[in-house]
């Protein structure tokens, strides 16, 4: 390296380092900017650490111990692995989970051919598509609570709307059709509501797949003199699968824990016919007060999800790299 | 001179600010409890204590749909929200050994308040814990109990009378028995009345809190179940599920199938009550709290309706409701709350809370001659009292409650299994709760 080079090296470094304004942590009390980046975000974190992880394994505490809310003089007392014994081997947790999974299975299955083909037909842009969007979208930006009691009210066997609908077009009379308190009827009438007011969001994100298909493949195909169907089964679906798996994703997550429409709809009933696990977790924790078999519960739920939502990940990322 | 004065009001006015907020504070009680009609009567019976002590009366009433969850969850955490607490029958035991309700006794013996002035149902039902000794936590406070309410109009129908006399051989009136009861029921059900088609009878069949339960109970008592032997204490087996316990509850889920409206499998008060209101049933099960406000109704009170106690069968029981008044121990105006109990135990204030709308349990208001005569439904709510029986008050009665709730519904609503195996499980799941407990 010549000396004139170094002067001119020398020359440089310094008009870089006039022009970087002066860095923030050296005005502030001398402290480095890693210093001001961790005092901007350690209130998140504190409040994150308070509110999710904190009471995450304080539940994991009380699910070793016979804790209960509601005796808050009683000695505690570490039961060991005696909660999670008798959760897994509760008849009545593992109906409530059967209905969970059916729930979750079914709302899915509906949720997802629904709204691929509704996100398929708007996608053919149309003549009004975006005042019907819009229309589709309504119910998903409705509050659950909203949605619950107005369909109950739709349920209604003697002044609902449903009812007559259903007795206009079957001629069964409307006394009989007991959608909420019929063994048979009532999972189905928290589908049809879980179906219609979410399969708007299904829509929208297959939406957002089909419109990431370049044209240029379709036309290519078409130069190719491939069948609209083999287009659909060859370009269409493969391309949109990430994109229908995470709708999938999101919505077996969120039907997993579903709570509120099952509340506001059935609570439950008739007897134990649509009790899902999240509303038996909560009559476990705040109503029969077993706070740590409750734990316990909420733990094993935890798993469950977290487990199932990782291996359908993992699959989820073997489709997007094909 | 105003120069030397004013240093010396100076440190007056400080003073006074200074303890003017302990004054204020003591000045004021908070009460909680349930949000419905007698709370209102409540509030306007509580502005005579107000006059007389100068202690303001501040009210927390919740609905009935959270009432349990707010006010256990405020106990539970030791909060300082309530003074007073009218809290239901159930809690009684929880709270006594929780250590959320002061003991009594004491400022009973102090004040001349004696139990012996109240009904005995409602000082066992209301006040004491252990039961039946005199250990007590509350003054009973507000009486009530499951009975029934008639279309008196309808049943007075002399062509339906005929009808009904044609086909069941007797005059058609408030039932005496369950046969009889599921009689009128049935002969209602489906039938068009004024151009509109009513139906036989509204029953309890709620099942988040604790409906279907004080439905199912205020039935089976009349057959016979029983909570536990009365010679052992938790010995269920036999009694909560004996053969008379099953016949009853084989009873009600007859009444759920053959005489209810369409879409009854989730009915409690405010359900029951508008059924009724609304003109859609013939007879209806629900807490005497409704009936003042039923009398009241434009549509079916007043000469259109009746009242009767529950029925009888083997024997005669209804379901106790009504709670009592306690003062909460984490209250820091402890004397100023007893003082508001102390007010209300007077028998005028009790004979004013009675014309007000709420239900006395004080013997020299419901045992005086006028009493009867005072309202329409004043009789059915004696004879009602006097058989009244309650569900456990144990600390555990949440999970008792819930094991029942759980049982009952899935076999008289759903269908599920029979009467025999939801009342064997029903007093498995309650055995299982006192092993756990310590108390088997």
């Amino acid at each position: 390296m010549t000396a004139s080079h170094e002067t001119f090296t020398d020359k440089v470094a310094d008009a870089a380092i006039r022009a970087t304004p002066q860095s923030v942590a050296a005005r502030v009390r001398g402290l480095s900017d890693r210093a001001i980046a961790w005092l901007f975000i350690a209130p998140t974190i504190l409040l994150l650490l308070a509110i999710n992880i904190f009471p995450l394994f304080w539940a994991v505490y009380l699910s070793f111990t016979n804790y209960r809310a509601n005796r808050p003089n009683a000695v505690v007392q570490n039961v060991g692995l005696g909660n999670y014994s008798r959760v897994l081997n509760d008849p009545d947790i593992w109906a409530s989970m059967q209905t969970t999974a059916h729930f979750v299975f079914w709302t899915i299955v509906l949720q997802t051919l629904i709204g691929f083909g509704l996100a398929y037909l708007i996608d053919r842009k149309f003549r009004g598509h975006a005042f019907w969007t819009t229309l589709i979208l309504i119910p998903m930006m409705l509050s659950p609570a909203v949605v619950g009691n107005f369909w109950r009210f739709l349920y209604e066997p003697q002044i609902g709307l449903f009812a007559y609908a259903v007795s206009f077009l079957s001629g069964v009379p409307t006394s009989e059709i007991q959608m909420l308190g019929s063994v048979s009827l009532a999972p189905w009438a928290i589908i049809i509501v879980d179906t219609w007011m979410w399969t708007p969001y299904v829509m929208l994100i297959c939406l957002a797949g089909l419109r990431s298909i370049p044209d240029y493949i379709y036309e290519a195909a078409e130069v190719d003199r491939a069948s609209a169907w083999r287009q659909f089964w060859s370009i269409t679906v493969p391309m949109a699968l990430p994109f229908i798996m995470l709708a999938v994703l999101f919505r077996g997550i969120e039907n997993f824990k579903m709570f509120d429409m099952v509340n506001l709809l059935t609570g439950g009933g008739p007897g134990s016919t649509t009790e899902v696990a999240s509303i038996a977790l909560k009559r476990d924790a705040f109503e029969a007060w077993a706070t740590g078999r409750s734990s316990a519960f909420a733990i094993i739920l935890f798993v469950a999800v977290f487990g199932l939502a990782n291996i359908y990940v993992k699959a989820l990322n073997k489709v997007k790299q094909r | 001179m105003l120069k030397k004065w004013i240093p010396l009001l100076g440190v007056a006015a400080v003073c006074g600010s200074l303890s003017m907020p302990q004054a204020a504070k003591a000045e004021q009680l908070t009460l909680c409890w349930a949000a419905w009609d007698p709370a209102n009567a409540l509030v306007e019976l509580s502005k005579d204590f107000t006059t007389k002590t100068g202690i303001d009366m501040k009210f927390e009433f919740v609905p009935w749909t959270s009432y349990a969850d707010r006010f256990l969850n405020e106990l539970n955490s030791r909060g300082k929200l309530c003074d007073l607490i009218i809290g239901d029958s159930q809690w009684l035991g929880g709270a006594a050994e929780n250590g959320h309700y002061v003991k009594l006794n004491d400022f009973f013996a102090k004040e001349g308040i004696k139990m012996d002035d109240f009904v005995p149902a409602t000082v066992v039902g209301y006040s004491e814990w252990p039961k039946n000794t005199p250990n007590y936590w509350a003054l009973p406070a507000m009486g009530d109990v499951v009975g029934w309410t008639y279309r008196k109009d309808w049943f007075e129908r002399p062509e339906l009378q005929k009808e009904f006399k044609a086909k069941y051989g007797w005059d058609l009136d408030a039932p005496k028995t369950y046969d009889q009861l599921k009689q009128i029921a049935e002969f209602f059900q489906k039938r068009e009345i004024d151009g509109k088609t009513i139906y036989g009878a509204s029953i309890y069949t709620e099942r988040g809190s604790e409906g279907i339960t004080m439905g199912v109970t205020n039935v089976l008592y009349d057959w016979g179940f029983m909570y536990e032997n009365p010679k052992k204490p938790y010995d269920m087996n036999g009694y909560v599920n004996s053969p008379d316990a099953v016949k009853g509850l084989e009873f009600y889920k007859s009444l759920y199938d053959c005489c209810t409206p369409p879409g009854s499998s989730n009915v409690y008060m405010v359900e029951s009550a508008d059924a009724f209101k609304s003109g859609q049933v013939a007879m209806q099960m629900n807490f005497a709290f409704t009936w003042p406000g039923l009398y009241k109704d434009e549509k079916v009170g007043g000469d259109r309706i009746g009242f009767f106690p529950n029925p009888a069968e083997k024997y005669h029981f209804a379901q106790l409701g009504g709670q009592g008044i306690s003062v909460v121990s984490y209250s820091s105006k402890r004397d100023a709350a007893l003082e508001y109990i102390k007010w209300f135990a007077q028998p005028d204030v009790q004979a004013k809370w009675w014309q007000l709308g709420g239900y006395s349990c004080l013997k020299s208001v419901v045992d005086a001659p006028s009493f009867k005569s005072s309202q329409p439904y004043a009789t059915a709510f004696l004879e009602s009292m006097a058989i009244v029986k309650d569900f456990w008050a144990e600390p555990s009665y949440a999970e008792l409650l819930q094991a029942m709730q759980k049982r009952v519904h899935d076999y008289v609503i759903a269908g599920k299994g029979t009467a025999k195996e939801a009342l064997d499980d029903l007093e498995k799941d309650w055995t299982q709760i006192f092993k756990d407990d310590g108390k088997i």
